[in-house]
């Protein structure tokens, strides 16, 4: 194991491994929660804006840079839309009704 | 910042997004763990400004862009309706798709800006293949999906929520499947940019997309959008194979699960297969079994007698379905449930796992009433307390609550169900004597102790309140 790993076979192993985790650890999630689940691997999954800043953000203004700016502004309305709107449904599931003043964050 | 340096911060973000899914084991740790999300996205979005190659001027404009999708995204999650976070899920995910797709044009154009030589390697192509057409197919079967959770098929066929079925279909998709691998074949082995079939297998992706989706009906919408939600995140984590991006890598791992496992959930909640849901059509003889229902005598009463009942009643379970979100009636049942207890009655709610259009629909419509998560039961914990509940009280479920799925032959036979009939009364809200989206008579509603109560959800429990009060 002298020579470099091809990076393929690296994020294999990644892909491999997080599917693991992401099974045990879904598989914890309380079912009173699971729509708070979605919206919030929603977002998550818009971290696709990481690839759509590096479309946008190199080389010269083409096809490829706008494809990118468009990408761009898609994934971010999934950022904040999904993590916001996840927040906002947490904060509804409440032990007990402490009336009021808490619900304003 | 050097590549080694982007690599860790990306572990950072990685390890950020575990904890804020394992913070969802319970609701008081939930909040905690979205923070933890939200801050692996920042540093996810910071690390990937700071590589090198990326211009000050045009980071500028790329903050540009993200604030201006931020505040729809920011706008949209304030001013969202909780019965509306379905179609809400759906739109989201919706965009992941196209994302994904925008960002494969990005790489077949220039892959450069992306660290890949030109032209293309073999490896990536593939890679870049599987995450653009799982993206081309969430896109377009999210829009649909989204259509038909909107109500839209008054205005477009295409988004009835009623399954859409042609001859042959399954034979035109599988085409279809085969002609778009076809060319992505093609593209694989092109010695230059291979414009040409990718943008034909993607044309084929979208199109595919819609097909899939179409002959699904609203019932199934649980598992067709947590199926799509499993695709974005198997998108994502394609493209992040061609860009060599760990934490596309493991995010989008994440989340592909989740759907998986969530699909799957809901597909043992209605003893279906996933693949005779994907293959849809379910559901398309509605309103023929429907019809000869109509002779059978019901006992009907109206929402004083059933307060009436409820008052008197020791415990009631309150079994909420689709009804109460369209009606919007989840404030209307905390403030009945506030006066029973006023009463003395044990007051509880159980829920089924596909009651409503996605995963935990029921369940957070109840928290945004105030109603504490503790009174609320998931179907497996409840069942075996019907036999000594006064009043089961169904507003707006039906094939959750059909007694047909202990019945073999029945077309639901084996489906788990809320045990209704157990309890001493039961009355049942609906609007009509309509079926179920499953297009079957439920024998429930002739029963000697089934009282039905006609009318919509809000308007009959608020008048259910003024009774009692």
């Amino acid at each position: 194991m002298t020579g470099a790993i091809d990076p393929t076979v690296v994020n294999l192993i990644v892909f491999v491994l997080a599917v693991f985790v992401g099974y045990h650890v879904i598989w914890n999630v309380t079912p009173a929660l699971h729509t708070p689940l979605m919206s919030v691997t929603n977002a998550i999954s818009s971290v696709i804006i990481v690839g759509a800043i590096l479309a946008a953000g190199r080389g010269i203004f083409d096809v490829g840079t706008s494809m990118g700016a468009l990408a761009v502004v898609l994934a971010s309305i999934n950022v904040a839309g999904g993590f916001l709107v996840t927040q906002r449904m947490l904060q509804m599931f409440r032990k007990k009704q402490p009336k009021g003043e808490k619900r304003a964050s | 910042m050097s590549v080694n340096q982007v690599a860790l911060w990306y572990l950072v973000a990685s390890v950020c997004f575990i904890l804020a899914l394992k913070g969802l084991s319970h609701p008081e740790t939930a909040r905690r763990g979205n923070y933890f999300g939200m801050a692996g996205m920042a540093i996810a979005v910071l690390t990937t400004l700071s590589i090198p190659g990326v211009s000050w001027d045009r980071i500028g404009v790329i903050l540009g862009l993200m604030l201006l999708g931020g505040s729809i995204g920011a706008f949209v999650s304030q001013r969202v309706q909780m019965t509306q976070m379905p179609e809400l899920v759906a739109a989201m995910h919706s965009l992941v798709g196209m994302a994904a797709v925008l960002i494969a044009v990005a790489v077949v154009n220039n892959p450069h800006a992306f660290g890949i030589e030109e032209p293309l390697p073999m490896g990536n192509r593939l890679e870049l293949f599987i995450g653009t057409f799982v993206g081309a197919i969430t896109f377009s079967g999210s829009v649909i999906a989204f259509g038909k959770l909107a109500g839209l098929g008054k205005h477009f066929r295409l988004f009835s929520s009623a399954p859409v079925v042609f001859k042959g279909q399954h034979l035109v998709n599988l085409a279809l499947a085969v002609v778009m691998i076809g060319f992505g074949i093609a593209f694989f082995m092109a010695s230059d940019k291979g414009w040409t079939p990718f943008i034909i297998m993607t044309a084929i992706a979208f199109v595919l997309g819609f097909l899939i989706i179409i002959p699904i009906g609203g019932a199934d919408m649980p598992v067709v959008i947590s199926m799509l939600n499993s695709y974005s995140g198997w998108a994502a984590a394609g493209i992040g194979f061609s860009l060599n991006n760990p934490m596309l890598i493991i995010a989008g791992s994440l989340v592909g699960s989740s759907g998986a496992i969530l699909s799957y959930i809901m597909c043992r909640a209605m003893n279906r297969s996933f693949i005779s849901v994907i293959l849809g059509g379910f559901g398309a003889a509605e309103g023929t079994a429907a019809t000869g229902a109509e002779q059978k005598a019901v006992r009907s009463g109206s929402a004083e007698d059933a307060a009436f009942l409820l008052g008197n009643a020791e415990s009631v379970i309150i079994v909420p379905g689709y009804g109460l979100a369209v009606a919007r009636a989840q404030h209307a049942v905390k403030e009945l449930a506030q006066k029973l207890k006023e009463k003395g009655v044990s007051v509880k709610y159980a829920i089924h796992p596909v009651a409503g259009r996605m995963p935990g629909h029921m369940n957070v419509l109840l928290a945004e009433a105030d109603v504490p998560y503790d009174q609320v039961f998931e179907m497996d914990d409840i069942n075996s307390e019907f036999g000594n509940t006064d009043v089961a009280l169904v507003l707006g479920a039906n094939d959750v609550v059909n007694p047909l799925a202990h019945e073999k032959g029945s077309p639901i036979y084996g489906m788990p169900i809320l045990d209704v009939s157990k309890a001493r009364t039961v009355m049942v809200n609906k609007r009509s004597m309509a079926s179920g989206y499953a297009g079957l008579d439920n024998p429930l509603f002739y029963m000697d102790k089934t009282m039905m109560v006609f009318g919509d959800a809000k308007k009959v429990v608020e008048d259910m309140v003024k009774a009692l009060g």
